[in-house]
């Protein structure tokens, strides 16, 4: 015997569902449609767009380009983020309490404000190049990712199990990383994942930092759409999302998915 | 190779709140001192300041003829057991009773063979291939014991291991506790709110209060002389009454309890007894009579415990706590007289 679900309820549930789903499978099916525009349902069916996508040469740079900053980017924003979650926790009592706030600053402020700034001091002030703007850029937006994830695992992290490590001998850095890390490792991958996302689909931000010659993968779509209004934005489209459907999958498999909403 | 701790005169500091006050304790070579009080009285304080996780804004602290006052944590040789366990909860019981051996350069072979030795004398070797997750609260502190016995350190320290268990599993631990101290004649440091535990398993026991030692002692001088009235309240004496001695010859003197009740106490009982003082008994110290020499007191609430009632009555000296025969019980509101039994009283100085 289960509870009955108020039809409303069921309704409104539904219509959620569509609206969730429902470009997802206008894309699908926008991608394999045999004519040179956008169109749904699709007229015919083909792959053609899909072997397209590999013939336009700015896909496949900007495409590297994306991954490049999407990696790197990750890789730094951990590197700091893990170190600032691990003192913001272990110090917590000693910290000021606005302190943590300030990780998330990036995510808190508009994105276009955010990548206007950036723009402003680190490519016009500083004269960076423009694959280490887009670095530090990138970095920077997924760092809030890093810091609160990695954070969370440190708050159900018990330090007394650090302290006892110390006090058997073994150094507090040394502690750090056969302690402390394997007992966050959940946490990290998490946060490698929503980060390496977050990097890879970002457009705000790049806008503003690309330059002549570099430019990423969804800065990209939006280019070739203003000229070409053809299925190839389509199929590049469900591309990225099998991209991060993977991605999940791969989460699912091995931390549960739920690990990313709690 | 047993040695002493010697913690002198220590103060410490969170931000700018004093926790310790120039605090000194020694604790000899094989001895188990426990460290007794309510929280926030600077007992852990102490514990984590010899551990080495807080720095002390004065004064020294030696472990043998090492000075570890500055020492980083993890070179000072100190096995620890938490209260929460704090078991490695990736690794298995077995690595966790082998960490200290490995930051030790043990080789692998014989950090097995002691680790295993060990789990064995905690009646734990069924158990090495688990992770401490599998374990019962029981077993998880039986670990950290072990965890913290292997390295054979010249200090052990304890902080409030028990009170994570259950009752009946509390007193089987500590007696284990005590036996695996004993045998291997560690010097040990032994952080505890409970007054049973600490009184049970310790050579002598420091009764802390706000950042200060009270009193140091054997548990049997502590429960029956305590020497001011905090350690007297502390170990159960319910009755502090304020004396004034009005005359003496030869050692033996009468002192008046408010209300004109006087008392026969010598000294040769007491030792020198100072013309104010507190008289400090117990329940059972009391006599409660109909009437003759005494406290007057009228008697409130009586509650029946089993070899005696006792009543809570109030007198001109405060309210007093006096447990009664069986065989003559009073009603609430009678008239009585409480005469103090000398051999069950305290000589206190007066509080300040």
């Amino acid at each position: 015997m289960t509870d009955r679900i108020h039809p409303l309820l069921a309704v409104f549930a539904g219509l959620v569902f569509l609206f969730l789903v429902g470009p997802l499978v206008i894309m699908i099916g926008a991608s394999l449609s045999d004519t040179n525009f956008l169109t749904f349902p699709p007229r015919g069916l083909t792959l053609h767009w899909f072997t397209h996508i590999f013939e336009v040469t700015a896909f496949k740079t900007t495409a590297i380009t994306s991954l490049e900053l999407a990696f790197a980017g990750t890789f730094l924003s951990l590197l700091f983020g893990i170190p600032a979650a691990y003192a913001l926790n272990r110090f917590r009592v000693e910290l000021p309490s606005w302190l943590s706030t300030v990780y998330v600053l990036p995510i808190l402020i508009p994105e276009i404000v955010f990548g206007f700034s950036l723009m402003k001091s680190v490519t016009i002030d500083s004269g960076f190049p423009v694959w280490l703007t887009l670095l530090i850029g990138h970095a920077l937006l997924v760092l809030p990712y890093s810091v609160r994830v990695v954070s969370a695992s440190l708050a159900a992290f018990d330090f007394s199990i650090e302290e006892a490590a110390i006090s058997l001998g073994s150094p507090p850095l040394k502690t750090f990383f056969t302690i402390v890390l394997p007992n966050i490792r959940a946490g990290v991958i998490a946060a490698f994942i929503l980060a390496f996302i977050t990097s890879i689909n970002d457009v705000s931000v790049s806008l503003f930092l690309t330059g002549p010659g570099i430019s990423t993968l969804p800065i990209q779509i939006l280019a070739y759409m203003e000229q070409f209004f053809d299925p190839t934005m389509a199929a590049v489209s469900v591309l990225l999302m099998l991209l991060t459907v993977g991605v999940m999958a791969i989460v699912e498999a091995t931390l549960g998915l739920t690990f990313l909403t709690k | 190779m047993t040695v002493s701790l010697d913690i002198d005169n220590i103060a410490a500091h969170y931000g700018s709140t004093q926790v310790l006050k120039d605090l000194s304790l020694s604790v000899k070579a094989g001895e188990l001192v426990s460290l007794l009080g309510s929280s926030g009285c600077g007992k852990t304080t102490t514990l984590r300041l010899v551990a080495g996780f807080l720095t002390p804004t004065s004064g020294t602290i030696r472990l043998g003829d090492r000075d570890l006052t500055r020492l980083p944590a993890h070179q000072r040789d100190i096995g620890l057991v938490f209260q929460n366990y704090a078991l490695f909860p990736h690794l298995s019981v077995l690595d966790n009773v082998a960490f200290g051996l490995k930051q030790r350069k043990i080789e692998p072979a014989e950090r097995t063979r002691r680790a295993k030795a060990m789990l064995e004398r905690v009646g734990l070797a069924d158990f090495a291939d688990r992770l401490p997750g599998a374990l019962s609260g029981g077993q998880k502190q039986r670990v950290a014991l072990a965890r913290a016995l292997v390295i054979e350190p010249p200090l052990l320290m304890f902080d409030e291991p028990l009170s994570n268990l259950d009752a009946k599993l509390r007193v089987d631990m500590r007696v284990e506790i005590r036996k695996l101290q004993r045998a291997n004649g560690t010097t040990s440091l032994y952080v505890t709110h409970d007054q049973e535990e600490a009184f049970s398993i310790s050579d002598r026991v420091a009764i802390m209060n706000a950042g200060r030692i009270m009193q140091l002692d054997t548990p049997e001088v502590l429960y029956q002389r305590p020497a001011n009235a905090f350690v007297a309240r502390f170990v159960g004496f319910e009755n502090l009454i304020p004396m004034v001695v009005k005359a003496r010859e030869n050692g033996a003197l009468s002192a008046e309890a408010p209300g004109g009740a006087l008392l026969q106490l010598s000294e040769a009982e007491f030792g020198p007894i100072p013309d104010r003082f507190v008289l400090a008994t117990r329940a059972d110290g009391l006599l409660v009579q109909r009437e003759g020499a005494g406290i007057p007191v009228e008697l409130g609430l009586r509650t029946y415990l089993g070899r005696a009632y006792q009543y809570q009555t109030t007198s001109v000296a405060g309210d007093l706590i006096a447990n009664g025969s069986l065989s003559e019980p009073f009603s609430p509101g009678d008239r009585a007289v409480l005469v103090p039994k000398p051999e069950q009283c305290c000589i206190l100085k007066p509080e300040a």
